[in-house]
C-alpha cells in the first residue's frame, strides 16, 4: 500500500501539526517506507489470536474514594504560557 | 408492554402534505457519578469552588500523571445498572477516545468503547396512557471534561478544570422513544432511579444531567431507522424537548423538499430555539480510541456485584406496587409519590407517624395537595419542606379522630407553616379544638332556631334552600369549630 | 588512591562509610569533571550548586544507614524532578519545570542519593543514537563523533565518561541496554511492572520501564535495589516480593540453563557479533551454565509490531503537549491554529514522525489492520517467550546488531535505524527483564554487548549470570579522555 499526501495531511490535521508542503511530501516518502517493513505482519495469521493489550498480568487495583489533593492551583497555572490569577487562556473558541 | 402506545391520540406526529411522520429518539445521557474524588484521580468533585482550584497533576495531564481508579466510582456505575435492570460485565476496558479541546487536558478521554461496565437492560415509563418500557442499550464510565468559558474575556477562551476527571456514567438507549413527552418520562425516571440509589444527584442546574439527543424521522408505519443527528449536551428538559421539536421538523421539511440529511453533530441554541450544525468539530472526528495501556482491564467478580445487589434499596417500580398494594392508594398516586425518592421518605413516614388508625386518603391528599402547592410556591424541594412530615401526620390524625374539621385544619396547616409547629400545640392555644358534644351543639341549634323563627317555619314550607343557612348560622355562631356532621344531623331532627 | 570519579558505585559507598571521603569530594569531583566534558553534551540540565549544598548538608548529617550516602548521581531527563527543569529532550517542554518528583528519583533521593543534573535523551525516548535531542547530539566517550546510543544517550555518556557514578535510563525498545552496549557500560531494563511510572515523560506507556545504568553488574544490582518498588500512584506496578538484588548477588550459577534462540542469527549480522555471541556462550559454559538450543519463532515480527505499538502510544501520550498548560506555544488566530503551529515547531522531525504513524495505525478503517493485529502479534511473541521459559531460566544474544556508528550516518534513514533495536524491543514487548553487558570489541575497538534475557520478575537470576559472565569477560573501556580541554 502507499500513503499518499493527502492521506498524510489528513493524518496531521488529526494530529494537530502543521505541515509544510516540502515536509508532506518527505513524511509521506519516509512513512511508506516504514509501512513496507510493517506489511510484514501480514505474513501471520492471527484470527485466532487474543489481543494482548496490557503486558502486566494483574486486573486493576482499586483506590479509595478519598481526597487527598489540595487546591494547588498557583502550582498548575504557573508553567502555563497563557494564564491569568484564575484559568488558562487560549485563543478564543467560537462554537 | 412491547414499547406501542395503546391511544393514538396521544402519539407525537408530524404531518406535511399527505404524509405522517413519527420522530425516533435515542438518548445518550450522562450522570454525574455522586462521590467525594474525581474518577482516576484524588481531587474533590464538589460544586461551585473557585476556578481551577480542585484540580491535581493528574486532571491537568502534566507530563508523568497517571490515572489510579476509584473504586467507589465503578460501585456507583454498577449499582445504577442493577437498578436498570441490565447486564453487568465481569470484564470491561477503558479506552482512549483522542481528539483536541482546549478544556481536555490529556488530549483524550478515558471512557469505554467496546467493553463497557454495564450492558443492555431497560426502564419502564408511567404515561397517562399506560406503561412503556425503553431499552438501555449499556451504561459506560468516563471522564468529564474542563469548562471553556467563551464570553468573559472578549478576546480569549478561558478554561477551568475543576469538572475535568470527574467521574460521569454514560446512560445510552436505544432509539425507543417517540416523542418528546416520553423523553420528559424517561429522563425524569432515570433521575429517580439513581436518586434512590444515591449514585447521581440528578441536579440538573449544576450539570449533573446532560443528555445527547439523537433524532431521526420515518414515514409513521416504516421500520427503517432514518438518518440521525445528534445533539449535543443538552441540560434540560425543556431544552431537549424543544431541541427535538425543532430538529424533528428541520428534517421532516428537508425530506419534503427531496433533500438529503446529514448525520452530524448538532448544537442547540437556546436563546434561538434552534439546532445548527457544529462544523468547528467537524474534520477532528475520527476519534481513534484504543485501550488505555495506563490501566489494566476492570475485573468485576460475581461476589461483588451480589454484595452490591444487596445493598440495592427498594426502587420506584417495586415501592410503587407496594404502596398500591399495601395502602390501597391508586396506581396514579402511587406514581406520584415514588416519581422522586424524597416524596416517598416523606409519604412513608406520614404514614408511619399516622399509627394505627391512618387515613391513607388523607395522607395522599394532603401530600399531593396542599403541601405540593406550598412546595411549589415556595420553589423548594420536599426534603426542605417546611413542615415535618411528623407535624403533617399529627395535623391529619387530628382531622381523622374529629379533634378539628378539615376546613379549620387548612387554618392550623398555614400556622405551622411558621417553624413547623405541633398542630396539637396550636389547637389548644388558639382554643380550635371541634365542638362535638351534641348537648352543647342542640343548646347552640335551639338558640339559632329560636333566633330565626320565621325562617324556620318557610323551611318546614318547602323552602329546602334555607338548610344551608342554618348550618352557615351554626358554623359562625361557633367560631367554625363545631362539627359539621353533627350539626347536620341535629339541623335535621329540630327542624 | 584511585580517582574518584572511576570508582565503581560500590567502592563509593564503602569509601563514604569508611569515612575515607566525605560525600562533598565526591560531588566536587564529579562535577569538577562534568565541567571539563562540555564538548560531551551530556548534560541538558545541571544541578551543580545544589548538589554540593546537599553533599555538605549529608556531610554535616550523615546517615550510613542508607542505601546511597551521599552519592551525586545524574539522570536522564525523562524524569520528572521537583523544581529542577524537565525537558523529555523536547523543545516542547524547553521551560517545563515540574513541582513534583517520579518514583523512582524519588526513591533515589531517599536512599541519600543526590541530583547531580539532568542528562541528555532523544526526544521523549524516540531514537537510537540520541540524534534527536533539541538540545544536540551527545558524544560517545568511547570516540570522537561516534553515538553514545538512545535513547539513554545522554546518560550512556556520561556514566562512561565517568561524569555519574551511576545513572538510570528509560528503556521502551532498548533505550537502556543498546546505549550501554555502545558505551561499554551496564544497563538493565527490569520486568514491565517492576520500577514505577509515576512521574516518567511518557513514550509508550505498555513499554516503558526505568532502569539502571552503572559501570559494572554489582552497580546495577545496588542500583535497582533503590528504584524497583511497589507504587500505588501506577496501575500497571506490581507489588510482588523483591529480591535484595545486592546482597543475594552471587557467582554460583551451576546448572542454569541458558537458551540460544536461532531466530537472533539475522541476514547481514557482521562476524565479529558472531563471534562476540560464540564467545559469549563459552563463558557462560565456563561459569557452570548448560547451553540449550531454543527457538524464538516470531522474532522477526517484534520490529515491524513495536513500530505500531510504540508510536500508536505515543501518539496518545503526546497530546497533552498542546501549549495550554505548559511547555511551548506559538501564536496562532484561532485554537487550532495555535495546536498546529505549537506542536510543529515545538516537536523534532522524529517525534513527528512517530506521531503520523501512530494517529494513522489507530484511525477509522486501519485500526484493525495495523494496531489489533500488532496486539495479536505481541501475544504471539510473549508465547514464544513462554514456551522458551519451560526449557530455559534464560536467553543469551547480543545485544545489538552492530557497535556504535557515527554521528549522521544513519538519521535520515527511518528504517536502518530502527533496526539497531532489533534484539531489545522483543524483551519489551514481552515485558521481560534483559541486561546488556560489555562483552568485547569490534574491530574499531568500539565496544559490543551481550544480553542476558530473564524471566518476569527474575531480575536475580539475570544479574547472576551477567555478574559470573562479567568476570570471565573481564572487559575494561579504554578511553582517553580526548574530549577534555
Ligand atoms: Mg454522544
Ligand atoms: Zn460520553
Amino acid at each position: 500500500m502507499t500513503i499518499d499526501l493527502k492521506t498524510v495531511k489528513h493524518i496531521s490535521k488529526l494530529a494537530r501539526i502543521s505541515l509544510e508542503e516540502r515536509k508532506a511530501e518527505k513524511l509521506a516518502d519516509d512513512m511508506n517506507s516504514i509501512f513496507e517493513f510493517i506489511e510484514k505482519l501480514n505474513e501471520l495469521k492471527t484470527e485466532n489470536v487474543e489481543p494482548l493489550t496490557s503486558i502486566a498480568e494483574t486486573t486493576l487495583r482499586f483506590r479509595e474514594d478519598k481526597i487527598t489533593s489540595d487546591n494547588i492551583r498557583e502550582k498548575i497555572l504557573k508553567n502555563s504560557p497563557e494564564k491569568n490569577d484564575d484559568f488558562f487562556v487560549v485563543p478564543k473558541v467560537v462554537e | 408492554m412491547d414499547g406501542i402506545m395503546s391511544k393514538k391520540n396521544l402519539e407525537y406526529l408530524i404531518e406535511r402534505n399527505d404524509n405522517i411522520y413519527e420522530v425516533v429518539i435515542g438518548l445518550e445521557v450522562h450522570a454525574q457519578v455522586t462521590s467525594n474524588s474525581k474518577l482516576f484521580s484524588s481531587s474533590s468533585t464538589k460544586f461551585g469552588a473557585e476556578p481551577n482550584t480542585q484540580v491535581s497533576l493528574v486532571d491537568a495531564a502534566f507530563p508523568g500523571m497517571l490515572p489510579v481508579i476509584n473504586e467507589y466510582c465503578v460501585k456507583q456505575a454498577i449499582k445504577t445498572g442493577i437498578g436498570l435492570k441490565a447486564k453487568i460485565n465481569n470484564k470491561s476496558v477503558f479506552d482512549r477516545k483522542n481528539y483536541f479541546y482546549a478544556d481536555l487536558p490529556q488530549g483524550y478521554q478515558i471512557s469505554q468503547y467496546k467493553y463497557p461496565i454495564v450492558g443492555e437492560g431497560n426502564v419502564i415509563l408511567d404515561m397517562p396512557e399506560g406503561q412503556k418500557q425503553v431499552g438501555i442499550e449499556r451504561l459506560h464510565l468516563e471522564q468529564d471534561a474542563g469548562k471553556s468559558i467563551h464570553d468573559v474575556d472578549p478576546s480569549n477562551t478561558l478554561v477551568d478544570l475543576n469538572r475535568s476527571g470527574v467521574a460521569l456514567m454514560e446512560i445510552v438507549s436505544k432509539p425507543d422513544l417517540r416523542s418528546p413527552d416520553e423523553v420528559n418520562a424517561y429522563i425524569k425516571k432515570l433521575r429517580s432511579i439513581m436518586r434512590y440509589l444515591g449514585t447521581c444527584d440528578g441536579n440538573m442546574q449544576e450539570g449533573s444531567l446532560r443528555a445527547d439527543v439523537n433524532v431521526s424521522v420515518r414515514i409513521k408505519g416504516s421500520t427503517d431507522l432514518g438518518t440521525r443527528c445528534e445533539i449535543k449536551n443538552v441540560n434540560s428538559i425543556k431544552f431537549m424537548q424543544m431541541a427535538i421539536i425543532y430538529e424533528a421538523n428541520r428534517q421532516v421539511d428537508l425530506i419534503e423538499k427531496g433533500e438529503e440529511i446529514d448525520q452530524e453533530t448538532r448544537l442547540f441554541d437556546t436563546k434561538k430555539n434552534e439546532t445548527r450544525s457544529m462544523r468547528s468539530k467537524e474534520d477532528a472526528h475520527d476519534y481513534r480510541y484504543f485501550p488505555d495501556p495506563d490501566l489494566l482491564p476492570l475485573e468485576i467478580t460475581d461476589e461483588f456485584i451480589d454484595k452490591l445487589k444487596s445493598e440495592i434499596p427498594e426502587l420506584p417500580d417495586d415501592k410503587k406496587k407496594r404502596f398500591i398494594d399495601e395502602f390501597k392508594i391508586s396506581p396514579y398516586e402511587a406514581t406520584i409519590l415514588v416519581s422522586d425518592i424524597d416524596t416517598a421518605k416523606y409519604f412513608e413516614e406520614v404514614v408511619a407517624k399516622m399509627g394505627k388508625n391512618r387515613d391513607m386518603k388523607l395522607a395522599v391528599n394532603w401530600i399531593t395537595g396542599e403541601l405540593f402547592a406550598v412546595l411549589n410556591n415556595k420553589s423548594i424541594e420536599i426534603a426542605e419542606s417546611p413542615i415535618s412530615a411528623k407535624n403533617l401526620a399529627k395535623l391529619i390524625n387530628l382531622i381523622k379522630n374529629g379533634t378539628i374539621s378539615g376546613k379549620i385544619a387548612k387554618t392550623i396547616f398555614e400556622l405551622m407553616l411558621d417553624g413547623d409547629k405541633d398542630p396539637q400545640i396550636i389547637v389548644e392555644e388558639k382554643g380550635l379544638k371541634q365542638q362535638s358534644d351534641p348537648k352543647a351543639l342542640e343548646a347552640l341549634i335551639d338558640k339559632i332556631i329560636n333566633d330565626n323563627r320565621e325562617k324556620a317555619i318557610e323551611y318546614k314550607q318547602g323552602k329546602e334552600k334555607l338548610f344551608g343557612f342554618f348550618v352557615g348560622q351554626a358554623m359562625k355562631v361557633s367560631g367554625g369549630k363545631a362539627n359539621p356532621q353533627l350539626i347536620n344531623e341535629i339541623l335535621k331532627k329540630k327542624l | 588512591m584511585t580517582q574518584i570519579t572511576s570508582l565503581s558505585l560500590f567502592e563509593l559507598i564503602k569509601n563514604i562509610k569508611e569515612k575515607k571521603i566525605s560525600s562533598n569530594e565526591v560531588s566536587k569531583s564529579f562535577i569538577d569533571r562534568s565541567e571539563k566534558s562540555k564538548k560531551l553534551n551530556a548534560y541538558v540540565t545541571e544541578n551543580f550548586e545544589n548538589c554540593l549544598k546537599l553533599s555538605k548538608e549529608f556531610d554535616n548529617k550523615p546517615n550510613f544507614d542508607l542505601k546511597l550516602p551521599g552519592i551525586p548521581i545524574a539522570v536522564k531527563d525523562l524524569f520528572c524532578t521537583n523544581e529542577v527543569r524537565t525537558t523529555a529532550g523536547s523543545n516542547i517542554l524547553n521551560n517545563f519545570v515540574p513541582s513534583y518528583e517520579s518514583t523512582v528519583t524519588q526513591n533515589i533521593w531517599n536512599e541519600g542519593g543526590i541530583l547531580l543534573g539532568k542528562l541528555n535523551c532523544d526526544e521523549f525516548a524516540m531514537g537510537s543514537s540520541n540524534e534527536t535531542s533539541f538540545f544536540g547530539n551527545v558524544q560517545n566517550p568511547i570516540a570522537k563523533d561516534l553515538v553514545p546510543g538512545g535513547s539513554s544517550g545522554g546518560s550512556s555518556s556520561a556514566l562512561a565518561a565517568n561524569l555519574t557514578p551511576v545513572t538510570i535510563g528509560t528503556d521502551t525498545g532498548g533505550s537502556i541496554r543498546q546505549p550501554a552496549s555502545f558505551t561499554g557500560t551496564v544497563g538493565l531494563k527490569p520486568t514491565y511492572g517492576s520500577c514505577s511510572r509515576y512521574g516518567i515523560v511518557a513514550f509508550a506507556s505498555s513499554l516503558d520501564q526505568a532502569g539502571p545504568m552503572s559501570k559494572d553488574v554489582k552497580d546495577s544490582s545496588i542500583l535497582l535495589e533503590v528504584i524497583s518498588s511497589f507504587d500505588k500512584k501506577d496501575s500497571t506496578s506490581i507489588d510482588y516480593k523483591r529480591n535484595n538484588y545486592s546482597s543475594d548477588l552471587t557467582r554460583n550459577i551451576k546448572g542454569i540453563k541458558i537458551g540460544i534462540p536461532k531466530e537472533y542469527r539475522v541476514d547481514g549480522m557482521p562476524d565479529e557479533i558472531e563471534s562476540l555471541w560464540k564467545k559469549g556462550i563459552e563463558y557462560a559454559k565456563d561459569c557452570g551454565a548448560e547451553i540449550i538450543d531454543i527457538s524464538l519463532p516470531h522474532t522477526s515480527y517484534a520490529l515491524p509490531t513495536y513500530y505500531i505499538v510504540a508510536p500508536a502510544e505515543a501518539s496518545s501520550n503526546l497530546a497533552r503537549y498542546d501549549g495550554v498548560k505548559y511547555g511551548l506555544r506559538s501564536y496562532g488566530e484561532s485554537l487550532i491554529d495555535m495546536y498546529e503551529k505549537t506542536r510543529s515547531e515545538g516537536f523534532g522531525e522524529e517525534v513527528k514522525r512517530r506521531i503520523m504513524i501512530g494517529t494513522y495505525v489507530l484511525s477509522s478503517g486501519y485500526y484493525d489492520a495495523y494496531y489489533l493485529k500488532a496486539q495479536k502479534v505481541r501475544q504471539l511473541i510473549k508465547q514464544d517467550f513462554d514456551q522458551a521459559y519451560n526449557k530455559v531460566d534464560a536467553i543469551l544474544t547480543p545485544s545489538t546488531p552492530s557497535s556504535a556508528f557515527k554521528i549522521g550516518e544513519k538519521s535520515n534513514d527511518p528504517v536502518s535505524m530502527y533496526l539497531n533495536d532489533i534484539f531489545t524491543v522483543p524483551v519489551n514487548l514481552a515485558g521481560l527483564p534483559g541486561i546488556s553487558i560489555p562483552a568485547g570489541t569490534d574491530k574499531n575497538n568500539y565496544p559490543l554487548g551481550l544480553q542476558i534475557i530473564g524471566k518476569p520478575f527474575d531480575e536475580q537470576t539475570v544479574l547472576n549470570i551477567a555478574y559470573s559472565m562479567e568476570e570471565k569477560i573481564n572487559y575494561k573501556n579504554n578511553i582517553t579522555d580526548w574530549w577534555m580541554e
